[in-house]
Formats: C-alpha cells, sequence, structure tokens
C-alpha cells in the first residue's frame, strides 16, 4: 500500500487541500449526500462556472431548490440560496425576482418536485414568462424518497411504485415548456458539462423563464431497478445514444423509450415581453393618464 | 490560485497545438466516492484505479503517464465530471507563459 502511495506522488498525482471552486461551496456541508456517480454534482460544477464565466456578482445569485436529492443543490451553494418545501421552489423564485428584479434567479431542482407536486406552478410561472433559470435534474424517479415513479418514468420502467412496470406515458418536458410559454428550452446531459455550462451561460444571458434540463444517472434509484448497471454504464449510455439536434421539433424529443436514441441540444430561443416588463409597461400606460 | 477551473482548460487545449503541455492533477482524497469517472472519460486515458483507499475506503485514481505518448495535457476533463469536486488538473508552472 505504501508503494502505492508513492505511485500516486510520483506520478505527480498532487494531494490537495481545496479545489478552484471551493469557495463557491459551503464547505460545512461538505462531502454532499448524493450517491457514487449521480449526476448532481456535475449540474453544480457547470452552474458555479457559468456564474463565474459570465463574471456574475455572486451577490446578485439567488438559487432556490426544492426538496429531493437535487434539491439539496441550493443549500451546497455559496449563494443566496434557498430550500423550499416540496413543490415551491417556483412560487418562492417568482416571489423573489418580482420583489428584487435586479437578482438573478436560479431554480435548480428534480422532475418530482418540478412536474409532480410543482406542476401547476412551473407551468404558470412559463405561461407569465416570469424571468427566471429553471434547472430541472430528470433522473426518471423520486431519488430521496427511494426510487418511486415520476411524471417522467418511462413506461415498462421499473419503480418501488411500479413492481410489474409502470403504465403511465411520461411527460415530454422541453415539449411541455415550449407549450407553457418558455422562451428558452435545452436538454444535456449531465456527462455533457461543457455544453451544459455553455448552455446555462448562454441560459443566463437571455429573458424570460428559460428552462433547462438535465439528465441525470441515479443508480441506486432507477439505475438498479432497470438493470442499467452502474453510473458509468448510464453515462456510456448518454455517450452512446445522444443525438444533439438543435431547434428540433420539441414535440419528437420525448423519452418514451428508455434504450432508444435520444435527442440534446437547444431547442427553443425566442424573445418575449417578459412578466415584469409587461408589468412596467402597464404601469407607466397608468401613469400618463 | 485562478478562479474556475476553464482557466486551465482553455490554456491546455491551446498550448498542445504548439508544445506539449503538461498539467499536474490534483486529488483531494477523501472527498472522492470512486463512481471512476474520471477514469471512464480522461480523454487521454492517463488515470486508473490505485490500490490506495481514502478513510470512506474509495479506492483512489491515479496517474500514469508514459512520456512523449500519454500524458496529462490540463483539458480539465476530470474536474469537469467529478460530482464532488475532488480533483482537478492545472497546467505545470514552467508551461504557464
Ligand atoms: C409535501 C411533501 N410530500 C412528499 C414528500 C416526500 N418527498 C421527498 S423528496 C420527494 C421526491 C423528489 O423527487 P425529485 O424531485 O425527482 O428529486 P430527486 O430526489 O430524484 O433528485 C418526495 C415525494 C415531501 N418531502 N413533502
Ligand atoms: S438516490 Fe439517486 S438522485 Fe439521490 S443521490 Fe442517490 S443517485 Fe443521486
Amino acid at each position: 500500500m505504501n508503494r502505492d502511495i508513492r505511485d500516486i506522488e510520483d506520478r505527480c498525482m498532487y494531494m490537495a487541500e481545496s479545489h478552484p471552486l471551493d469557495e463557491y461551496l459551503r464547505q460545512d456541508r461538505l462531502p454532499h449526500i448524493w450517491c457514487t456517480g449521480c449526476g448532481c454534482g456535475e449540474i453544480l460544477t457547470a452552474y458555479i462556472e457559468s456564474i463565474i464565466e459570465l463574471k456574475i456578482d455572486p451577490d446578485k445569485v439567488a438559487v432556490v431548490s426544492g426538496i429531493g436529492c437535487i434539491g439539496r443543490a441550493a443549500g451546497y451553494l455559496k449563494f443566496d440560496s434557498f430550500h423550499t418545501t416540496h413543490g415551491r421552489p417556483i412560487p418562492f423564485a417568482t416571489g423573489l425576482k418580482v420583489a428584487n428584479p435586479k437578482l438573478d434567479v436560479t431554480v435548480i431542482s428534480g422532475d418530482g418536485d418540478l412536474f409532480a407536486i410543482g406542476g401547476n406552478h412551473i407551468i404558470h410561472a412559463a405561461r407569465r414568462n416570469i424571468e427566471m433559470l429553471i434547472i430541472c435534474s430528470n433522473n426518471f424517479t423520486y431519488g430521496m424518497t427511494g426510487g418511486q415513479f415520476s411524471p417522467t418514468t418511462p413506461v415498462d420502467a421499473f419503480t418501488t411504485t411500479t413492481p410489474y412496470g409502470n403504465c403511465e406515458k411520461p411527460f415530454n418536458l422541453p415539449d411541455l415548456m415550449a407549450a407553457a410559454g418558455a422562451t428558452y428550452v435545452a436538454r444535456w446531459t449531465s456527462l455533457h458539462v461543457r455544453r451544459l455550462k455553455d448552455s446555462i451561460k448562454e441560459a443566463l444571458m437571455r429573458k424570460g423563464l428559460r428552462f433547462i434540463e438535465v439528465l441525470t444517472p441515479c443508480p441506486t434509484g432507477f439505475g438498479k431497478r432497470n438493470k442499467l448497471g452502474s453510473a458509468i454504464d448510464t453515462a456510456k449510455y448518454y455517450q452512446d445514444h445522444m443525438v444533439i439536434k438543435h431547434d428540433a421539433d420539441t414535440r419528437e424529443v420525448g423519452l418514451e423509450d428508455p434504450r432508444a436514441d435520444f435527442i440534446v441540444g437547444k431547442f427553443v430561443d425566442i424573445e418575449k415581453e417578459t412578466y415584469l416588463e409587461a408589468k412596467e409597461r402597464i404601469r407607466s400606460r397608468e401613469v400618463k393618464k | 490560485m485562478a478562479k474556475g477551473t476553464m482557466k486551465y482548460i482553455g490554456k491546455g487545449l491551446e498550448e498542445k497545438k504548439e508544445k506539449k503541455a503538461h498539467a499536474k492533477v490534483y486529488l483531494i482524497k477523501d472527498r472522492c466516492k470512486g463512481c471512476n469517472f474520471c477514469i471512464e472519460f480522461c480523454p487521454k486515458q492517463v488515470l486508473v484505479e490505485s490500490k490506495e483507499f481514502n478513510i470512506k475506503g474509495y479506492y483512489l485514481p491515479k496517474l500514469v503517464e508514459i512520456p512523449g505518448e500519454k500524458e496529462c495535457v490540463g483539458c480539465g476533463y476530470c474536474s469537469f465530471i467529478c460530482p464532488e469536486f475532488a480533483i482537478f488538473a492545472e497546467l505545470k508552472d514552467e508551461e504557464e507563459h
């Protein structure tokens, strides 16, 4: 064993005490709770790198998340952040943005939190075109509570609440968000951290409600029951089966079959009057009267 | 230390074309949870699983370079793909001008 330690040093694998991104993380909360190979960590990396590259003042960043494994994200990030009750990050973030329009508000939460219990909030935030970025970690299941089926679980998939296979059709999240009025819609995977980072950067520079779906492996809750192997196997699956198709018709990007090729990319990028702009326009019209 | 891991990455890829960029790989031992993403997805395949384990009992990655053939170029993909903020690459000082 000693030899191996020397090996590590000899071959210039240096031991470090801190990471370049540490100043953006709440050290007292690390190590995080996420399982080996869970994709939640990469989402944090991509988000922090985007903030750094865009030179956004950290004091103007607010991150809100709901309940779930990815819901812990707000607690690990050293920005102003809030961990809301289950399903409620969107109303909380809406209030933040409307009360303090200078903030860059981002919601980082899960498929279950945003589209099951929080489903109504997210479609209405998109309809209103509230200025916020929503990053949804889609692991096809409720990871935190032990792997129950969620509104994105593919048909036939096994979960603790669908032990014979799921008979419900999953939501096509990009299509749902585009139809509800989101101005920026993209999908990446937690393996494509650089592309995800570029997409988050782009979305941070846009106005309106922006939505990025990130496919992430949940080896513990979903992978195990569906014989998807380890997180590496899922990541390799992403590598082999992903097809980048920007501007793809969102109706065609559903993930019904977990073993087929799937489409990633930027699907929607439009400009539209936001909630705050409309509010200001109407206010100034009333003032002139 | 420069902010963000992309700094090293950008430089690493530019310099690679003219002269070989050499980088140091750093590991924060006790953060590793042994997912092996860095080992599996390193574009230069210079990381392998070692026999050393950390406080949690996870086997750590180690760097195995063959000079002139298989060397870390500081692309920084390991730091991007690591879900634990446990590994990162930095260009060696002498290369940084
Ligand atoms: C009101 C309420 N109902 C149910 C729960 C239990 N619960 C905690 S996390 C969770 C699901 C989270 O799933 P998802 O958003 O997909 O996140 P993941 O854990 O998969 O990252 C549920 C149902 C709760 N905490 N509060
Ligand atoms: S249960 Fe799934 S989502 Fe939760 S930390 Fe583990 S791998 Fe990640």
